[in-house]
């Protein structure tokens, strides 16, 4: 008996085992590399332009990857997704905005333009965390509707704003910025091809590459740091960190600047490497996507590390770059951005809904 | 085990009734500053009272179910349900097929209202489960869950119909020869309830259409709200409301009521965007359903009402606040700066912002409590 419970033993702890890896790599996250794969193959089989779409993949992971960098801080400090990202992408927007009306290109604009957005974003983001001190338990509905709140308010103020600058307003009226400015030979690419180089045919994204990795490091070493352990030992039990003297009131608003400092920084790099600076409602619903890059990396409301943002980055945002190219040769009509919305508002809310997260 | 401050009007009546005349005019506030924005508006615009009065008739008539369709959610503690963007796409689920089985008049708006039904029933079933999975989280649930249903309305009416989904009326589709048009013509049931008896008034001159039916299904809509409020059910969920705990202590079962909740809700936001519908004679496929919530959570909240407490009247005052602000505010915009797309973004902003700061309230004192 004893002899033959062993392997029976041996291999329900093997079934445990693979229990246990499929839930830390999680069944939606496992479903959607598979989703990517195929995508790959199709693309492979129909003979597709591999090389092209490999390089817009690592074009769309280096300029997003800021962004959903900018959610690590917020789910570190306690206070879970934060759908209130538009309001450090306002900030750098302004940044973009000031510098381009005043005619600076470029790696002076793109600096200046970085430097005013992060510097706008500090007070927006203490505003920010004071209000979501007030309003703990509801942290992300108050951040999703402080979002669009802000994002609105300031369609208003880029149509009653006075910039002059006769290349960002609209030609006829002669006043109110237009929806999208463009930066072309102002400051556009200039991060993405600083040291950018080929391998066979795959470009590489350089300059925007290194700038997420050294973002990535220093947010890791910042929560090595004495500052960075406090706000994480505030979120994990905040009558503990009181006891040692941490005050959770006041490391959740310094993770809200940070991730609001590091959104508006996101937002310019973004726009660098898009070439274009889009306002108005475009900011409107681009926590979304953010956020569901973070959750497909394998985070939860409570938990992330830098490994989810790389990995749900770089999956998430491959699908994206993938998906309209191959669906289109399989179906007629923009299938990808009805896939983007099941895939990642579905995620949203499996993250949202989990049993074990509450 | 919280004591109850005792109230004793007799020992200080006059703090007492300061208290309740600031209580009043808190209440009031939103509401007041509502009407003087909505009045300074109509002056600078020069819109007269006919006018508006033209408007509404038919904007009151369009949205008041959508609104009165979130009350019970709030009733059961739920708060504001940004879901009933679910319940909107039954309804438009139903015009869609009345439409295309050419059934029109209020034989095809009755019949639209019951293919609605059950899967409004169905969606709200599936609402109320992730309600109930994600406690003290449900708008923002809500609100996300409203945007995956419109992937997968998509994902229906943009590739199944018409190739998976047989679907014989080529008019009805894009020229690829799948998917529905942007737009559906909902002429068949255009005004069907709202002329069932015709009714008019001349107003500036012009007969106005007066939607007598239409205002008497709000009326019963309302009527059943105070009257499910008062059944031993509404008593249950008023009970949830105030205490989900204690309400599980005494017995009731509250999953299930959330459910109940929320399928009530989703229910009556199906029949209110068919209201929405047959009136306004035409469906923006995609684009309908988009903003139903969030334009039907702010009207609420003009009115005074918050996140955990709201009644009929408050619903009925809100919608006309907020639907005469709409009619003014691009038309002030224009008179004010030229400028009519500024009035559109702000009163996008208004909606955005009444939320944000009801929410922001509601969690304060929640906070303080």
């Amino acid at each position: 008996m004893a002899e033959r419970a062993a392997p029976a033993g041996e291999r329900r702890g093997a079934a445990t085992a693979a229990r246990e890896a499929l839930r830390e790599i999680g069944i939606p996250r496992l479903l959607i590399a598979l989703f990517l794969l195929t995508l790959f193959a199709v693309a492979f089989a129909t003979h597709m332009d591999m090389a092209a779409l490999i390089t817009d993949c690592i074009l769309r992971i280096a300029r997003n990857g800021l962004l959903v960098l900018a959610l690590l801080p917020a789910i570190q400090g306690g206070l879970g997704l934060n759908f209130g990202l538009p309001v450090g992408i306002i900030c750098g927007l302004l940044g973009c905005v000031i510098t381009l009306n005043a005619a600076i290109g470029g790696w002076a604009g793109f600096g200046l333009s970085a430097a005013i957005g992060m510097a706008l974003a500090v007070p927006a983001g203490l505003g920010y965390g004071w209000l979501l001190n007030r309003t703990r338990g509801q942290e992300m509905m108050v951040g999703t509707y402080l979002g669009f709140a802000v994002v609105s308010g300031m369609s208003i103020f880029w149509i009653l704003a006075p910039f002059t600058n006769p290349a960002l307003v609209w030609a006829i009226s002669g006043r109110g910025l237009r929806t999208t400015l463009t930066l072309t030979g102002i400051w556009d690419k200039l991060l993405d091809n600083l040291g950018g180089f080929h391998i066979g045919r795959v470009g590489i994204p350089t300059g925007t590459l290194a700038l997420f990795a050294l973002a990535c490091l220093l947010v890791a070493l910042f929560f090595k740091s004495r500052a960075g352990l406090s706000i994480s030992a505030a979120r994990s039990n905040p009558r503990f960190a009181l006891a040692a003297g941490i005050l959770d009131e006041r490391t959740r608003v310094q993770a809200t600047v940070m991730s609001t400092v590091i959104a508006a920084l996101g937002i310019v790099v973004f726009c660098q490497s898009y070439g274009f600076v889009q306002l108005y409602t475009a900011p409107l619903l681009m926590a979304f996507p953010t956020v569901a890059c973070l959750l497909i990396g394998g985070a939860s409301v409570s938990r992330a590390t830098l490994a989810h943002v790389v990995i749900g980055t770089v999956l998430f945002q491959s699908i994206l770059t993938v998906a309209l190219p191959v669906t289109s040769q399989v179906v007629q009509g923009d299938f990808s951005e009805t896939a983007r919305l099941i895939i990642q508002n579905g995620m949203i809310l499996y993250a949202l809904t989990r049993k074990s997260d509450r | 085990m919280s004591t109850v401050p005792a109230r004793s009007p007799a020992t200080h009546p006059p703090t007492s009734a300061a208290r309740r005349a600031r209580a009043l005019l808190g209440r009031a506030a939103v509401p007041l500053l509502f009407l003087l924005l909505c009045v300074s508006g109509a002056l600078v615009a020069h819109i007269g009272p006919e006018f508006l009065l033209r408007e509404m008739l038919s904007r009151f008539a369009r949205n008041a179910v959508l609104v009165v369709s979130l009350l019970i959610p709030v009733l059961a503690g739920l708060g504001l349900n940004f879901g009933i963007v679910v319940g909107a796409m039954a309804g438009q689920i139903g015009a869609i097929l009345v439409t295309y089985w050419r059934i029109g008049g209020i034989a095809g708006f009755a019949l639209a209202c019951a293919i609605a039904a059950p899967l409004a029933v169905v969606f709200g079933i599936g609402t109320g489960w992730l309600f109930n999975r994600s406690k003290s989280r449900e708008m923002v649930t809500g609100l996300v869950a409203g945007f995956f249903a419109n992937g997968l309305y998509q994902l229906l009416f943009l590739f199944a119909v018409g190739s998976l989904i047989p679907w014989h009326d080529p008019s009805m589709l894009l020229p690829q020869g799948f998917g529905l048009r942007n737009t559906v013509d909902l002429w068949r049931i255009q005004y069907a309830l709202d002329d069932l008896i015709k009714v008019h008034v001349v107003l500036e001159g012009s007969p106005v259409r007066v939607p007598l039916v239409t205002f008497l299904f709000i009326g019963l809509v309302c009527a059943f709200n105070l009257f499910f409020q008062r059944t031993r059910l509404g008593q249950q969920l008023r009970a949830m409301g105030q205490d989900p705990h204690v309400a599980a202590t005494a017995g009731i079962d509250v999953d299930r009521n959330r459910v109940i909740a929320t399928v009530l809700s989703t229910l009556f936001a199906a029949w209110g965007q068919l209201f929405f519908l047959q009136n306004l004679g035409t469906l923006n496929t995609y684009s309908s359903h988009d903003q139903t919530g969030m334009f039907s959570v702010a009207a609420l909240l003009v009115s005074g009402a918050t996140v955990s407490r709201a009644t009929v009247w408050q619903a009925l005052l809100g919608t006309l606040l907020f639907h005469t602000l709409f009619v003014v505010s691009p038309l002030a915009g224009k008179a004010l700066l030229g400028d009519a797309q500024i009035g559109e973004y702000f009163r996008v902003f208004v909606a955005y912002a009444v939320i944000t700061v009801a929410l922001v309230l509601h969690a304060w004192q929640g906070r303080r409590r």
